[in-house]
């Protein structure tokens, strides 16, 4: 297994992040339940905990939301996967019982409509995703090649300090997905 | 439902008889009066009250149930919310813990907002549950049969649904005056 200063060596030169490495990385920063909602950028991620058995697949992103709270009570490290229309579905659920009950909790978001470049149904969410997080007070990071390590460092220290949810949105192409 | 039409038993009533049978499990119940009554009738630790997420109870029972296997995990859920959040029932079917017992108390209205009417006068809630995969269902009115299959899936492998008809009778409740931040620390201590 890779540690995370293994994981640092290989992120350092910019290139396209290995779904195992990304992996490997969130359980090394202590998230230890996954469960979520597929997206085509999020597939070699959930393909890598299926194999490890890590996974609890949801039917929508708000069930998921409240599966990762009653986990987060039972002691674990929750994280979602979900698209960002996922964000949507989830919003209640995000306010009405995270906010309110402060749990917190990771959500990996994957950033459809990033730029304008996507199919239609991405194209306004995409576009206000940030301001939307924002007014929700969600604390949200962009991953990137080049700050991979000290974005998980933040996504770790920001869940432990707010206890609310925090987004770590992931664009095309950073993280190596099924079909790259 | 309207005690005329043949359910002479309070949702109150139902889950005072439940709540006797019940000792440190964690009992994850849903917003509206049902939270409001549980904490009326016995306020324990392990309870956590819901005030919001609507549909959500038995995905939070879900993630305590995964992450605690050895502890038994019991929802208090409304028919208005297993129709809010039924893609549950279905991911509960297909996950099967064996640690899962979901109550529904069915009186056919959405009681906390002035009784409109919801669709489970016509759609039995227990079929769909044992049609998604819930391994014991039932669907009882009197207190004895109540009784009797509550502890009979407190014995059993999981996941089991108890649907109890209940009329539209509300206690005189208040609010749960507990703060959210309180019930999250207090059932995660109390479940340890």
């Amino acid at each position: 297994m890779r540690g995370f200063f293994g994981v640092y060596l290989e992120w350092g030169n910019g290139t396209m992040i290995e779904s195992d490495v990304f992996v490997q990385a969130l359980q090394d920063i202590g998230v230890d339940f996954y469960t979520g909602v597929p997206d085509s950028i999020l597939g070699g991620i959930i393909a890598e905990l299926m194999e490890r058995r890590l996974y609890t697949p949801a039917v929508r992103e708000d069930e998921a939301v409240a599966m990762a709270a009653g986990a987060y009570m039972s002691g674990k490290v929750p994280a979602v996967l979900m698209q960002n229309s996922g964000l949507g579905t989830s919003l209640n659920t995000l306010i009405s019982l995270n906010m309110i009950y402060c749990q917190p909790c990771i959500l990996i978001v994957s950033w459809r409509g990033y730029q304008g470049k996507d199919a239609p149904e991405h194209l306004v969410m995409g576009e206000v995703m940030p301001q939307f997080l924002d007014t929700m007070k969600i604390p949200h990071r962009t991953l990137s090649e080049k700050t991979a390590i000290e974005d998980l460092k933040w996504l770790a220290e920001t869940f432990m300090k707010q206890r609310i949810p925090v987004a770590l949105l992931i664009t095309k192409g950073v993280v190596k997905g099924l079909h790259p | 439902m309207r005690p005329e039409e043949g359910t002479m038993q309070s949702r109150a009533m139902a889950m005072a008889a439940l709540l006797e049978l019940l000792t440190d499990q964690p009992v994850i119940i849903c917003n509206g009066f049902p939270s409001r009554e549980a904490y009326k009738i016995a306020d324990r630790p392990t309870h956590f009250y819901m005030i919001g997420s609507m549909g959500n109870a038995p995905a939070i029972a879900l993630g305590v149930a995964v992450a605690k296997p050895n502890k038994q995990v019991v929802v208090f859920d409304g028919d208005g919310n297993v129709l809010m959040g039924m893609g549950t029932l279905a991911t509960v079917g297909a996950l099967k813990p064996k640690n899962f017992i979901h109550v529904v108390f069915d009186n056919e209205v959405y009681g906390t907002t002035g009784n409109q009417p919801t669709i489970s006068n016509v759609v039995p809630l227990e079929k769909v549950a044992k049609a998604a995969g819930y391994v014991n269902v039932e669907r009882v009115r009197e207190r004895e049969d109540l009784v009797y299959e509550f502890k009979d899936m407190l014995k059993k492998d999981g996941p089991s649904m108890l649907l109890v008809k209940v009329n539209e009778m509300v206690e005189d409740v208040g609010r749960v005056m507990l703060d959210p931040p309180d019930i999250t620390k207090r059932f995660m201590k109390a479940i340890e």
